[in-house]
């Protein structure tokens, strides 16, 4: 008897270890991630559409499904391994959900695989009639679309933009634009964008009442503030 | 004989020359020999690297230093490159070492320097330059208005000194301090204290923290609200442990922070942070933004970010329709023993590097010390709460009337920037800095990690014990390689292998020396007495 009692709890305890793990383990649907509560872990599948420069053993990566958008600020990743998250690469990512000023994102130290599946590159969706409504954050880290912007002075100076670091050119470029009377901070960021790309030298070229289509991912910052990665001139 | 003789003259006289030449004539990288003048027949170009805080003032002060040091000595051009933080500027100053292409002069913190000196002469030592009579502090060929060496807070002196010699001097001072809202703390029913205990900001804290039915904090009436905020947790932690008189490094550079202060500090970090009565910048975001929506009561953080604290701050970074008015408090940062408080002195100093052309490097040291002058200490103060590093400029007319002014407007006269500034200066002798080292830099972003891992765990609900201790220390001390400083600061201390002062090195050569002559003459002597006595023997 002893024995048959001792043999149920091995397998009661085994059950529920397993059923702990896969708990744990459980491939979250980007709707459930909304929907944990933040510090909670997580377990995502999803696709890699950029990433920022590597530095010191860490990568932040801007993923996308097909059913969300997710931002993993430093993820843990060796040197060699960046260079493998191409956009379109399908990675496996654990982690904590967190926010910071706002942006729902992976907490720094998250782990990643990458694991076998076709690429997906995310269409950028246009949210310019979201610009300033409540709807906007549903598409938040999204890879997003404003169409028939107008650029507006950023300061005093009736500058265009501005640089972070006005002396030497390498850091994050702001500027505002406008629609429908309202105006929005956007940033060009530079470790996504640095100055030898076009859209860093696009924004450098901005000039007051240009109207403009950008694209970028729509992050967030005490309110959107998307990253921006192309603009051109209003189709 | 006479052949033997010669060769020891000879000998003699090239020990002499080696002598003299070791003495005077080695004249390397990280030794300068003070030119009598500045050579003006020819253009001599200098780099200087620098921080900005993202403030246009601040560039702009530095430009007009520059142009104005540029009209003092028409020859000297100046390059400027600034940067977003300190850390770039440290990673840049360490690639440029390996390949000899470090700027002149580089605006960077004591624990930089610490491992800018593992390299062989990379920073220039200041003393013979502070002292000398021409061209140092206060020097009679200076063409500015420069403060003398017994005019530079001695306090702040004394942090740009590693192992006994100065390698930079001090730019800019700022601590750490509570920005309070008052009006929260007294809705709550306490008053603010003139220094805070810990004790009060966690019970005031865990207070803001009750909420109305619907899930709304009741102190607010807001869905955020965090109480306490902690911008630097590097900070925070080592000034715990510094009011507690506990371990942290020694001054070789032993680390000790892994000790039970620690763990009990960090037991009631987790207490708070799994009420959220607590959180960090590096988890949370900018303690000043939660504090001017009215969603913070404490908000700790530099006194040199004085102008992003209030409701009426000058710099916002929050939509202003989030901004909600109240008062502000300026007060230190909380402490074990209020009568006795202590706060960490922290700012950036510049230091000058060693370079080749010694024109290059007296040009170098001229504008180095041009920053110290009153005319750019106190522009440069002005534009956030932080205070000249020279009793000169602190107690100019200038600046007293800066002072006096305070509260006249919300933007060069902005109350709370002054009061923060004015922190310091009334708490320079309760400022304390921590050992600078080789890896002190790393030991100091290992206690923040502390900080924000047991924060972190605490709102994971992730529990505490020996086993999670044992794993933090190591997954911590692992990160930051504390080992290897601990195994560095041992080799030395076993070794003695610590640079030895320049008379000390002087002395080791010429002991040895002296006493190769003593033998060599020794010698001589012995073979002229064995020669007498085999003449007198009438040996062949």
């Amino acid at each position: 008897m002893k024995k048959i009692v001792a043999l149920v709890l091995v397998l009661m305890m085994a059950v529920c270890s397993a059923a702990a793990l896969a708990e744990e383990e459980k491939v979250m649907t980007h709707e459930e991630y909304i929907a944990a509560e933040l510090d909670t872990a997580v377990t995502l599948e999803t696709y890699v559409q950029a990433t920022q420069a590597w530095w010191d053993g860490k990568i932040t990566v801007y993923a996308q499904s097909p059913d969300g958008a997710y931002f993993i600020y430093n993820m843990t990743c060796a040197e060699e391994d960046a260079a493998k998250l191409v956009p379109g690469t399908k990675i496996r990512v654990k982690g904590y959900k967190a926010e910071w000023a706002g942006e729902v994102e992976l907490a720094e130290g998250a782990t990643f695989e990458i694991i076998e599946g076709e690429p997906f590159i995310a269409e950028a969706e246009d949210v310019t009639a979201k610009l300033g409504t409540d709807e906007l954050i549903n598409c938040q880290n999204e890879l997003v679309a404003f169409k028939g912007m107008t650029v507006e002075a950023y300061d005093e100076t009736g500058a265009a933009f501005a640089y972070k670091n006005a002396e030497n050119k390498t850091d994050d470029l702001y500027f505002k634009v406008s629609k429908d009377g309202a105006t929005y901070d956007f940033c060009v960021e530079y470790y996504l964008c640095n100055e030898s790309t076009d859209v860093y030298k696009a924004v450098e070229n901005l000039k007051v009442g240009d109207v403009i289509d950008l694209e970028g991912f729509l992050y967030w910052y005490n309110g959107a503030n998307p990253h921006i990665t192309k603009v051109t001139p209003a189709q | 004989m006479k052949k033997g003789k010669r060769t020891a003259l000879l000998l003699l006289l090239l020990l002499i020359m080696l002598l003299l030449s070791a003495c005077h004539g080695s004249q390397t990288r990280g030794s300068l020999k003070i030119p009598e003048q500045l050579d003006e027949s020819k253009p001599i170009h200098l780099v200087f690297w620098a921080k900005n805080d993202t403030n246009k003032v601040q560039t702009a002060v530095y430009r007009q230093a520059i142009d104005d040091f540029q009209t003092l000595y028409p020859n000297v051009s100046i390059d400027l490159r600034l940067y977003a933080d300190y850390s770039r500027i440290y990673q840049d100053v360490i690639t440029n070492i390996s390949t000899n292409t470090t700027p002149n002069i580089c605006i960077t913190y004591p624990d930089h320097i610490a491992t800018y000196l593992t390299g062989n002469h990379v920073v220039l030592p200041l003393d013979e330059l502070i002292a000398d009579g021409k061209f140092g502090l206060g020097g009679s060929e200076l063409r500015y208005d420069s403060p003398k060496a017994e005019e530079m807070v001695p306090e702040f002196m004394e942090e740009c000194r590693i192992n006994g010699t100065t390698y930079a001097l001090p730019y800019m001072r700022s601590t750490e301090a509570l920005y309070i809202n008052q009006d929260f703390v007294e809705k709550l029913g306490y008053q603010v204290p003139d220094v805070l205990t810990w004790d009060f900001v966690w019970e005031v804290s865990e207070k803001a923290m009750e909420k109305n039915e619907d899930g709304t904090f009741k102190l607010n009436g807001q869905k955020v609200m965090i109480p306490f905020i902690y911008k630097s947790t590097d900070n925070m932690m080592i000034s715990m442990l510094k009011q507690l008189n506990a371990p942290y490094s020694s001054e070789q550079g032993e680390v000790l922070i892994f000790n039970d202060t620690t763990r009990s500090l960090l037991e009631t970090i987790y207490q708070h942070a799994k009420t959220r009565a607590f959180s960090t910048f590096a988890i949370s975001s900018y303690p000043g933004n939660f504090l001017n929506a009215g969603q913070c009561v404490f908000a700790l953080d530099s006194t040199a970010g004085a102008t992003w604290m209030g409701s009426d701050a000058p710099m916002l970074d929050i939509h202003e329709e989030q901004v909600v008015p109240f008062t502000t408090a300026v007060r230190p940062i909380p402490q074990f023993q209020p009568e006795n408080p202590l706060m960490i002195s922290q700012g950036p100093s510049v230091c000058v590097f060693s370079k080749e052309d010694d024109q290059e490097v007296l040009a170098s040291w001229l504008f180095a010390q041009y920053l110290v002058s009153d005319r750019v200490q106190l522009s440069y103060a002005e534009t956030e709460g932080y205070l000249p590093v020279t009793l000169k400029a602190q107690n100019s007319e200038a600046y007293q009337e800066y002072v006096s002014r305070k509260g006249e407007d919300n933007n060069a006269h902005y109350a709370v920037k002054i009061e923060a500034s004015e922190l310091l200066r009334a708490y320079t002798s309760h400022t304390f800095t921590t050992p600078v080292f080789n890896g002190s830099a790393s030991l100091r972003s290992a206690a923040g990690q502390l900080v924000e891992n047991v924060t972190r765990s605490a709102r994971r609900k992730e529990e505490l014990s020996d086993a999670y201790f044992d794993r933090l220390y190591s997954e911590v001390s692992s990160l930051y390689r504390l080992d290897q400083i601990g195994i560095n600061a041992q080799k030395e201390e076993n070794s003695g292998s610590r640079e030895l002062p320049a008379e000390s090195r002087a002395l080791l050569i010429v002991i040895p020396a002296v006493w190769i002559l003593i033998i060599v003459f020794r010698i001589c002597r012995l073979r002229k007495e064995r020669q007498k006595n085999r003449k007198t023997k009438g040996i062949r």
